[in-house]
């Protein structure tokens, strides 16, 4: 290859590094290595699942009759308290930084992160924090005031228990973690690009975790100061959201939504890069509208800063500020839905390919767009007010998390995996994998809308045997245990995989980006060379001199 | 790279100390807030000390300066300036809160107290932890780290130094000089 350029390893930044064959478990704990850092993050996702999961279904169980006694009320709000931080903070986004932090360097023609130490001490952290979490269990009891976790009633004079400092403490870790994984993807996107590849031409998987690392650090810091502030609050009789003491329980609403609306966005935005890599490859055509995709990206960003109230509308802030937020919110469903056309476009007229990988993102469209319409409905005030903390928030959140960014990385977990391990996930145990999960996750949530429409409140653990309650709740309980069902074959076949998987080459998929160049699994230098780029699809023209894309 | 990775985490710090004034803000219209306790404040005091810790982006500019014209002898003696300029603003904060102790105003004491401390103590936190790498970057110079080639090291920590001056004028702004303009 004449016209490519030799990659030298960034050795400053490994001092003294040498490794000398395998060295077992010390060199996943000391490494510095990004790739072998990205699996550990998917890692620490997969086994935080888990314990979120079991907890979902154990959950499920007690509301599986009416008057059910399974768990008890305390144990039942630390539950769903433990749970929907664990999804959020310890399975979403570790499993999006996975991704991101093994194929950013890779699709970039980079041999590393810019900061690799810095980029070990995130993961660590994050593991941290989930750890300090779960330790609130043996220290007296877990956090138990929701994931949100509303003033007063995170105050101590409302929950008396240490689970709430470790909340504080064990998010506050796990952010850390966060945003210095942000800076580090940030630096590296800007300085270790291959010649030729300008920021219009980065691959859209890359962009938008670009952007989402420019939306997390702007976000994070008001999580931060409002768990600091509970901190103090807590541990030293500061009076910020204490309302019994001249303290404004609306405060700490106001902090978190402006963390937790951009939040949503985090965990979605490296999951819609995912589909705008699967889309074209598995359709055979470049993205249709690349510039919409990019540019959506960045007014999702922006937008976001200002939809944070529409989590408040019970709150009785005045019918200005109401119309306002529920404007902005119709508002963003606009750079979304243009991301949806975007991605039904490129699969016009293309050779499709169905693969696991592509089902995932083919039902992504589907089941987002529920979550979508449902989160539009909840944009209109009144539906709010007659809607909101009952069951079709719970129904309408698992669209968005699960039909979203469950499925947005299930698709990137079935395209990658080969790259890797050096294995294929099975496709055919994947697609009896699909439907299940399929079958399971709208066999729990779509009744919940219905539930919710009844009258169902949420973060109640137990119920009363009225008209339908009793059947719909059944069914949610019994499409949860297929889901998690899926989940043990989803276990198995990875280890099937791992131990005699079907060899891939290093470019199955006949991709497009440059992570299909080199070997699978790469080696610990990723590239020795990479050609230069010239396009979108570096790999296209590679393999195709004649027709390469202008 | 490292200018560009400490850009971004002033920037977030930024984000961070935004949060925390318009909170400062927003518990100053709570009803349980004291405005008289933010008006006695000693505005006098505090200015000259802020005076002080603007004088120190200044002096360390001039040791930046100093260091890439290759004069290490002076990029020396303006750090020590502006590590003793740090610390006197630091003398001077907890000057001010020892009076305030001693009337009785803490962290638990009332609303004012708690939004106060939070304030102005999470900036006092972040000039410290710059006095922390201004040591570093000292130890460094004497150890003869800066002797040759162009390290970016001193211009990155000056970013991160500019910017905790930054915000503490906008927090002088916000707690002592502002309220006696408004009647809250």
């Amino acid at each position: 290859m004449s016209d490519s350029i030799y990659i030298p390893e960034p050795s400053k930044s490994f001092p003294s590094m040498s490794v000398t064959g395998d060295q077992g478990l010390l060199q996943w704990i000391s490494t510095v290595d990004h790739k072998m850092i990205g699996i550990m993050y998917l890692l620490v996702a997969l086994l935080f699942m888990l314990i979120g999961g079991v907890e979902a279904l154990l959950m499920r169980i007690q509301l599986a009759v009416p008057l059910n006694h399974f768990l008890g009320p305390e144990t039942y709000n630390q539950f769903f308290t433990m749970h929907g931080t664990t999804m959020i903070f310890l399975v979403a986004m570790p499993a999006v930084f996975g991704f991101a932090v093994y194929f950013t360097p890779l699709m970039i023609g980079a041999n590393e992160m810019a900061f690799p130490r810095l980029n070990a001490f995130s993961l660590w952290m994050t593991l941290l924090g989930g750890m300090l979490l779960y330790f609130s269990f043996l220290a007296g009891g877990a956090p138990d005031a929701g994931w949100f976790n509303y003033a007063p009633l995170n105050e101590k004079n409302y929950s008396i228990n240490s689970g709430i400092d470790y909340y504080c403490m064990g998010l506050l870790l796990a952010g850390i973690g966060s945003v210095t994984t942000s800076v580090n993807l940030i630096v590296t996107i800007l300085h270790y690009r291959v010649k030729g590849m300008a920021l219009n031409k980065l691959p859209l998987f890359v962009w938008m975790v670009f952007v989402n690392s420019f939306l997390l650090l702007a976000a994070f810091p008001a999580l931060n100061a409002a768990l600091s502030m509970l901190l103090l609050d807590r541990q030293f009789g500061a009076h910020f959201f204490n309302t019994t003491s001249g303290g404004s329980a609306l405060l700490w609403q106001h902090l978190f939504w402006i963390f937790g609306h951009p939040e949503v966005y985090i965990v979605i935005l490296p999951p819609f890069g995912i589909l705008s890599e699967v889309f074209p490859v598995f359709s055979r055509k470049p993205i249709f509208g690349y510039s919409f995709v990019a540019a959506s990206s960045v007014a999702i960003a922006l937008l976001a800063f200002g939809v944070w109230a529409h989590h408040m509308f019970a709150v009785g802030m005045g019918n200005t500020v109401d119309a306002f937020f529920s404007a902005s919110s119709m508002l963003i469903g606009i750079p979304t839905g243009v991301k949806v056309f975007n991605w039904i476009a490129t699969m016009y007229g293309g050779k499709i390919k169905f693969t696991v990988s592509m089902m995932f993102a083919i039902a992504f469209l589907i089941e987002f767009t529920i979550g979508g319409l449902s989160g539009i409905a909840f944009a209109i005030v009144p539906i709010d007010w007659q809607l909101t903390d009952t069951y079709f928030v719970v129904a309408h959140l698992h669209y968005v998390f699960i039909g979203g960014t469950i499925f947005g990385i299930l698709s990137g977990l079935f395209y990658w995996f080969p790259k890797m391990t050096g294995k294929f996930l099975s496709e055919k145990m994947g697609k009896w994998f699909f439907w299940l999960f399929v079958i399971g996750f709208n066999g729990t949530f779509l009744v919940q809308h219905i539930l919710g429409l009844i009258g169902m409140p949420r973060r109640v653990y137990t119920y009363p045997n009225l008209p339908w309650y009793g059947a719909l709740n059944m069914i949610s309980t019994i499409g949860a245990f297929i889901m998690g069902g899926s989940i043990l074959l989803l276990g198995y076949m990875i280890i099937k995989s791992l131990k005699n998987g079907k060899k891939a080459g290093n470019d199955p998929w006949d991709g497009f980006s440059l992570e299909w160049i080199t070997t699978s699994p790469p080696s610990l230098k990723n590239f020795d060379e990479v050609p230069v780029v010239h396009g979108r699809r570096p790999l296209w023209d590679l393999k195709n001199p004649g027709n390469p894309d202008k | 790279m490292n200018k560009t990775m400490m850009k971004l985490v002033v920037g977030t710090e930024g984000m961070f100390f935004i949060c925390l004034i318009l909170s400062f803000v927003y518990m100053a219209f709570t009803a349980g807030f004291e405005p008289h306790q933010l008006q006695a404040l000693d505005i006098k005091k505090t200015g000259i000390f802020t005076v002080v810790l603007i004088a120190s982006s200044l002096t360390f500019w001039m040791g930046d300066r100093n260091y890439k014209k290759g004069n290490i002898q002076n990029l020396k003696i303006w750090l020590v300036v502006t590590i003793l300029l740090g610390v006197i603003f630091l003398v001077g904060q907890g000057r001010e809160y020892w009076r305030l102790i001693n009337d009785h105003v803490t962290l638990g004491s009332s609303v004012f107290g708690t939004s106060f401390y939070t304030l102005t103590g999470f900036h006092g936190f972040h000039v410290f932890v710059g006095l922390i790498i201004l040591c570093i970057i000292l130890a460094l110079a004497f150890l003869g780290d800066f002797n040759k080639g162009s390290s970016k090291i001193i211009s990155t920590v000056g970013i991160y130094w500019h910017f905790v001056d930054a915000v503490w004028l906008v927090v002088f702004t916000v707690v002592y000089v502002l309220p006696h303009f408004t009647k809250i």
